[in-house]
């Protein structure tokens, strides 16, 4: 599609969606948020991108395939489940969480690096579906 | 008159009417392009309702949803517009 009203709009939305995406991510212990629609937002915004400026521009925007992020994201969660035992000898999956919070971001858990995980995982899939639909279509 | 009631015996069933009439609309629509235009005016509308139920309520959290709908939701329309467009090139 050739549209520069388009075109022009995603530059500025582009950026904006993806803050947002990183604001719902932090926030998603105590409120409404998390991994899951941080990713989603994320991956929105690239298609977004897609739909404005072709699915090549796209690809070089986001230099590594999508897909790549996938084993990242769930070793990223998996490691996360494993910090108490390596840390505090406590069981798998429990919660550790910094003494201090950290100005801006709050207090750093393992939960965040467990919603980092979902974050990637859930972004490289739906434009790794995304992009191979509108591939062959 | 307090804005409560006002909200809620003025704008709400105005945001009704009109969701219902979009929607006869969005049934009746002789052609597609009547039919996206209505789905992106029913968000539109939707948006509308949520920031009136965020001020009934007082929960800044449903301000939110409104953001993610407004910036999202005029994408629905770009995609239909795009393969409306691809299905006249065939």
């Amino acid at each position: 599609m050739n549209s520069i009203i388009l075109r022009t709009a995603t530059n500025y939305i582009l950026p904006l969606l993806l803050m947002f995406s990183v604001f719902i991510l932090l926030r998603g212990h105590y409120l409404p948020g998390g991994g899951f629609v941080g990713g989603l937002i994320a991956a929105v915004a690239f298609v977004l991108h897609m739909f404005a400026h072709g699915l090549e521009k796209t690809r070089e925007l986001l230099v590594i395939h999508p897909g790549y992020l996938l084993p990242f994201g769930l070793s990223l969660a998996l490691l996360s489940g494993f910090a108490p035992v390596f840390f505090t000898g406590e069981p798998f999956m429990t919660g550790v969480w910094m003494e201090n919070p950290i100005p801006v971001i709050g207090k750093v858990g393992s939960a965040l690096f467990f919603d980092l995980g979902v974050y990637l995982v859930v972004f490289g899939v739906s434009l790794t579906i995304i992009f191979t639909i509108s591939e062959d279509a | 008159m307090t804005l409560h009631e006002y909200l809620q015996f003025v704008i709400l069933p105005i945001m009704a009417l009109s969701a219902i009439l979009i929607f006869v609309r969005f049934l009746m629509g002789p052609s597609l392009s009547d039919r996206v235009v209505a789905l992106d005016l029913l968000i539109t509308t939707a948006i509308g309702t949520i920031s009136v139920f965020a001020v009934i309520f007082n929960e800044k959290d449903y301000l939110d949803v409104a953001i993610i709908l407004a910036l999202i939701a005029f994408l629905t329309t770009v995609a239909f517009a795009y393969y409306i467009e691809k299905q006249k090139k065939r």
